[in-house]
């Protein structure tokens, strides 16, 4: 099947047959691809637009979208801020990326730098006219990573690297409406915004004041075909009791290690469904994606991976790809990629029974007498114990060992009122935990608490000490 | 709340959930044959911290590591102080 080689997100708009498939953002923004196409949110200062480099800092996430369009192929590089940029690291990004202008909805942006020209844009401000586009030029794409001191990193990618996975869909197939619960300034939420782009499908993003109930009622209401998540996203939405409001063709995961417990889960909900769960980042790109149900990926996958190669050194995932960011951009960055062009994606793995298991992030471990245990990996075993909703390992201070593992715990029901419910269920956790784990992995505590913080990616917070 | 009988409970909480044989406690008895390992001991400190609300080790750098059992129990007396 050939695969997509956009030259811009605008012309393979333009090109394409059918444009009447629409993107939704909440409850009050929505536009055919057609609309979006043909029209422009920036047109009475497009004359900047050329060759520039801009920041697309909205709030908004439908003006992002339109900004997209409209500037690919057209500006020399985009920066895309997801909307939780801190207001003191814009001015970090806007030096780093050499940005011309600001293109925003946040009036507190408008003099957020000297040199800077800021465009303010208002909510559905769609012209239907278009504009000179000018020579298309290749447009660098910029995303922004947390980094380990907080400064976000630059990501740098082209519409090629990003779209490298997409695959072209045929017409005649059924109709698909995507969804997803990230935000599209992220490299998972990016990469659903382009396939329903570049494959004419029709997307239903999550509004910004949205509840997630409120969400999957509209995406059911709208006939949300496919939908993606990280596995935080997915336990939010089992245990906030509106899984049932979509009835998904697929579901995927990615963004954090989709465990057992949550792969079972979603296949019990969506019995109909494929349940797939992909390795992507947004330095190393998509890399696979497992579609066997189970945690972790055939060892073969690394060697006959088609497009993408593969390796496992120093315990940690190596990738190699067209799909890979080229470098990160700024100062005295540090390498993207090695003299071999391999990304280190950071996670390691563990070889078992001819599987790979991702066991967490190399920089993440917690070191106990000496002895190292990866968080995700302890979570992964207490995720499957029937009264845990979902849980956060993490590092205690011991003055004996240096370190100890404690958790804290989303439980689905309330445990038996009084302290020997409680009681006896932290025990029983521990006590599925010693069957599964190496001694110094057992959490010392289980606390036992009402929610975990989800940061805007998707992810779990987690304070690295 | 009394220190000691703390101390005693989650000794034998302990050991029983790491499968470990504890020696009788008594006051002399040197905290290297009581039967717990190191991990054992860091999760004994773990949840005195939490019961009693101290924790002796971390506060007072300087003092002296206790040997026996009955060292052990004064140091957390102390601390309660």
């Amino acid at each position: 099947m050939p695969r997509n080689n956009p030259t811009s997100l605008w012309s393979s708009l333009a090109s394409a047959g059918n444009l009447s498939s629409r993107i939704a953002v909440g409850a009050g923004a929505s536009a055919s691809w057609g609309e979006l196409a043909a029209g422009s949110v920036l047109d009475d200062r497009a004359v900047k637009l050329h060759g520039s480099s801009v920041l697309v800092v909205t709030v908004d996430q439908f003006l992002a979208a339109a900004a997209l369009i409209q500037l690919d192929g057209v500006a020399r590089r985009i920066v895309l801020c997801p909307p939780d940029l801190p207001l003191e690291h814009v001015a970090f990004v806007a030096d780093s990326a050499g940005t011309d202008l600001v293109v925003t909805d946040r009036i507190a942006l408008e003099s957020i730098h000297p040199r800077v020209e800021c465009i303010v844009l208002r909510e559905g401000q769609i012209r239907p006219e278009s504009f000179d586009r000018g020579p298309q030029i290749e447009t660098e794409w910029i995303l922004l990573t947390s980094g380990t001191t907080g400064v976000p990193k630059l990501v740098v990618h082209t519409l090629a690297s990003l779209a490298g996975a997409i695959e072209h869909r045929d017409a005649l197939l059924p109709p698909v409406v995507w969804s997803t619960f990230y935000d599209i300034r992220r490299y998972g939420g990016l990469q659903i915004f382009l396939r329903a782009a570049l494959t004419g499908t029709s997307l239903v993003l999550k509004g910004a004041l949205e509840s997630t109930a409120e969400f999957l009622a509209r995406a059911g209401a709208s006939g949300v075909t496919h939908i993606s998540g990280t596995p935080s996203h997915w336990r939010h939405a089992l245990m906030s009791s509106s899984e049932g409001l979509i009835a998904p063709q697929y579901v995927r995961l990615s963004g954090e290690i989709a465990d057992q417990a949550i792969l079972n889960h979603l296949r019990q909900q969506y019995s109909r469904a494929r349940i797939a769960h992909a390795f992507a980042s947004t330095e190393a790109g998509v890399a696979f994606v497992v579609n066997d149900g189970s945690m972790g990926f055939p060892a073969e996958m690394i060697g006959s991976t088609p497009d993408v190669d593969m390796k496992v050194e120093g315990f940690t995932l190596r990738i190699r790809s067209r799909r890979t960011a080229s470098r990160y951009l700024g100062e005295n960055s540090p390498n993207l990629r090695d003299a071999d062009g391999f990304v280190d994606t950071g996670d390691a793995l563990e070889l078992r029974d001819g599987r790979f298991f991702f066991v967490g992030r190399q920089d993440g471990t917690i070191n106990v007498g000496g002895l190292k245990v990866h968080p995700e990996e302890v979570e992964a075993v207490i995720n499957r114990h029937p009264g845990v909703s979902m849980s956060l390992v993490r590092t205690k201070k011991s003055p004996i060992t240096g370190a100890l593992v404690v958790a804290d715990v989303v439980l689905r029901t309330a445990p038996h009122t009084g302290e020997g419910g409680a009681q006896s269920l932290q025990h029983d956790i521990l006590q599925f935990c010693r069957g599964e784990l190496a001694r110094h992995k057992v959490p010392a505590i289980i606390n036992f608490v009402p929610a975990l913080a989800v940061a805007e990616t998707g992810k779990l917070v987690r304070r690295h000490a | 709340m009394d220190v000691k009988s703390e101390v005693i409970a989650q000794f034998n909480q302990v050991a029983q959930e790491y499968g470990r044989r504890l020696a009788p406690l008594t006051n002399d008895l040197a905290l290297s044959d009581s039967g717990l390992d190191s991990l054992c001991f860091a999760v004994v400190v773990t949840r005195l911290e939490i019961s009693l609300g101290v924790d002796p080790f971390s506060a007072d750098e300087d003092s002296r590591f206790p040997v026996t059992f009955g060292d052990f129990v004064g140091f957390y007396e102390n601390a309660q102080k």
